[in-house]
């Protein structure tokens, strides 16, 4: 039972890895409509620019310590955040108008691109490489369980995000406008809306998350690679169908339960050999039998 | 005469004895340029099949990869246990089996439309090849080895011609308008009468049967196959050949497919940045010429 329970604490803390980078694809699909498959490789940059951000920085911050931990997260989000806003104006804005599947096999080739540069020897270069420590580390226990202090870590940034995340959406006048380009793109531009800058502001806000996200799994994996974020963004899109695309809670939702239901099945004997399929599996069911998602609604196509 | 040379058949007739023609000679021609030569052929098959389904139906599929890893598989396992006597058998069962597997995928899956249609085909391309890593009887991670290099040029370009023979005239046909009316308006078709599902199901299979066949060429050619051969880029691959030819036009899509797969040998020299312009040229296509390389009219 107390294994069962780990499982359940560490599914947590990787599930709310996903929920971080199903938040960037689900904030762009409200907006534009369609996957933004280069979301994954963002996360990966993300996790680079801490990379060669953290030597940097340490001896003037001191290595694994709060205060660098905080910049370099700070500044990777906002070099991300930069590359999200290029990507969008070069390669999706002129494809506006276009039908969806052009921006999506665009979206592919971006993100194809942007992995096969890294993987050039004198951008990144294919081998895994290991991760600074950017926080000091400790085991806390908890009647039993064990939890690494970087995952309490993750799991409260990551919950203080998503309600920064919501106050933005909800509550500021920049969220009311991505609401607006989100309910129909055309009224709100008549209604002085600059879809554009909302768009883009947009995809910054989610490539920024992607960062942010990139560096908790560069922690929590063996070292980084310019294809680490294949995985995880693969698992983060199903987490955002799984909860509503276009539904922030949803996103939030879907990434903690899939990150659970990853871990716990995946731990079983028999089944840990299908890790890799039980996330397409889940992702398949949800679209045959509610295919809006969990805490999305049903809408009804016009003709 | 002139009868005799307006039906198809008689071109694909001349085109199979012309590839067994080649074939016979192959001896006289360097073997580095046949590989590539059954390469063109194989990926032809794939291109061509998997046109049917997202060019002239209209349906985005990004899993052609694991029916080619079905037939791939079946097909090799058959010619490693019984002999190589048994290869055409072997690459129908191959087709078949894959096929049956494009019925269990695109019954359910092709309720759902567009780019969620193109992620659960991407998800299901990636459980089969889940399943045969995971499967000892396939050989697991590293997959089957010391596959007889059977395909020969005459049997890849001569399936090749029965592909684009049996694509070309199932879309010619009456029955086969029914894809292209699913592709324009699917509510417009379903009101005429056609029922979409069926028509998108029945293209889903023979696409897969089709690229079952070719992956049982595939395997046969390079007598090693394995589960990472079949993944998430080699369905790219397929998807981009289609896109550049220009999709629902198969002239356009044999050419881009021979185009595609010369054009990374060519490239040889300088690899280390060879998927990087392969990248880039998707982009720019897409930014560019979205109809495509070769299309110049609009479809009609």
């Amino acid at each position: 039972m107390t294994e069962f329970f780990q499982q359940v604490v560490n599914g947590l803390a990787l599930g709310s890895i996903y929920a971080l980078i199903a938040l960037g694809y689900t904030m762009v699909y409200g907006v534009l409509r369609f996957i933004n498959f280069a979301h994954s490789d963002v996360l990966m940059l993300g996790a680079f620019a801490a990379f060669y951000l953290a030597p940097v920085l340490a001896p003037t911050l001191g290595a694994a310590s709060i205060p660098l931990a905080i910049t370099v997260i700070i500044l990777a989000a906002a070099i991300c955040a930069c590359i999200g806003m290029l990507i969008e104006f070069l390669a999706y804005r002129p494809l506006r108008a276009r039908p969806r599947l052009t921006v999506l096999i665009t979206a592919i080739g971006v993100s194809l691109f942007i992995e096969f540069a890294g993987q050039h020897e004198k951008v990144f270069g294919a081998a895994t490489k290991s991760f600074p420590t950017l926080l000091p580390k400790a085991d806390v226990g908890f009647g039993g369980l064990h939890v690494s202090s970087n995952d309490l870590v993750v799991l409260v940034l990551t919950a203080l995000l998503l309600f920064a995340m919501w106050f933005i959406v909800q509550k500021t006048k920049l969220g009311m406008a991505m609401r607006a380009v989100s309910f129909n793109e055309q009224a709100a531009s008549l209604m002085g809306v600059n879809v554009n800058r909302i768009i883009s502001f947009t995809f910054g806000l989610g490539s920024a998350l992607a960062a942010v996200a990139g560096i908790f799994y560069a922690m929590r994996a063996p070292g980084i690679e310019p294809l680490m974020g294949i995985q995880p963004g693969l698992r983060a899109f199903i987490a955002a169908v799984l909860g509503g695309i276009g539904n922030l809670p949803g996103a939030a939702l879907g990434g903690l339960l899939l990150g659970v239901l990853e871990t716990v099945f995946g731990g079983m004997p028999g089944v840990s050999n299908y890790r890799d399929a039980i996330a397409f599996a889940i992702l398949i069911l949800i679209l045959l039998f509610r295919p809006a998602g969990l805490l999305g609604k049903a809408q009804i196509e016009k003709v | 005469m002139r009868q005799l040379a307006k039906d198809p058949r008689v071109f694909l007739l001349l085109a199979i004895a012309a590839a067994v023609g080649v074939s016979l000679a192959a001896g006289s021609f360097n073997r580095y340029y046949m590989g590539i030569a059954i390469d063109v052929g194989i990926n032809i098959i794939l291109a061509v099949s998997l046109n049917l389904l997202n060019g002239h139906t209209g349906q985005f599929s990004l899993g052609h990869a694991g029916f080619m890893a079905v037939g791939g598989y079946f097909a090799a396992k058959i010619t490693l246990l019984y002999g190589s006597a048994l290869f055409f058998p072997a690459l129908l069962i191959g087709g078949l089996v894959a096929a049956l597997a494009g019925l269990a995928v695109g019954g359910p899956s092709l309720r759902l439309r567009g780019d969620y249609l193109a992620i659960v085909t991407l998800g299901f391309g990636e459980i089969i090849r889940v399943i045969f890593q995971t499967s000892e009887f396939f050989g697991a991670a590293t997959g089957l080895t010391g596959i007889s290099k059977l395909t020969t040029f005459g049997w890849s370009w001569g399936l090749a011609a029965v592909t684009v023979y049996v694509v070309a005239c199932l879309v010619n046909s009456t029955y086969g308008r029914g894809f292209i009316a699913v592709h324009d308006d699917e509510i417009a078709a379903s009101a005429m009468g056609i029922n979409p599902v069926r028509y998108k199901v029945t293209a889903f299979v023979i696409g897969a049967f089709f690229a079952g066949i070719a992956g049982g060429l595939y395997a046969h050619q390079k007598a090693v196959i394995s589960p990472s051969g079949f993944d998430f880029m080699k369905s790219i691959e397929i998807v981009v050949m289609v896109i550049l030819g220009g999709m629902g036009r198969t002239v356009g899509v044999i050419l881009a497919a021979i185009i595609l797969t010369i054009l990374p040998e060519l490239l040889r020299p300088i690899a280390e940045y060879r998927m990087i312009l392969y990248s880039l040229l998707i982009i720019g296509l897409m930014l560019t010429r979205p109809q495509g390389l070769f299309t110049f009219s609009r479809k009609k």
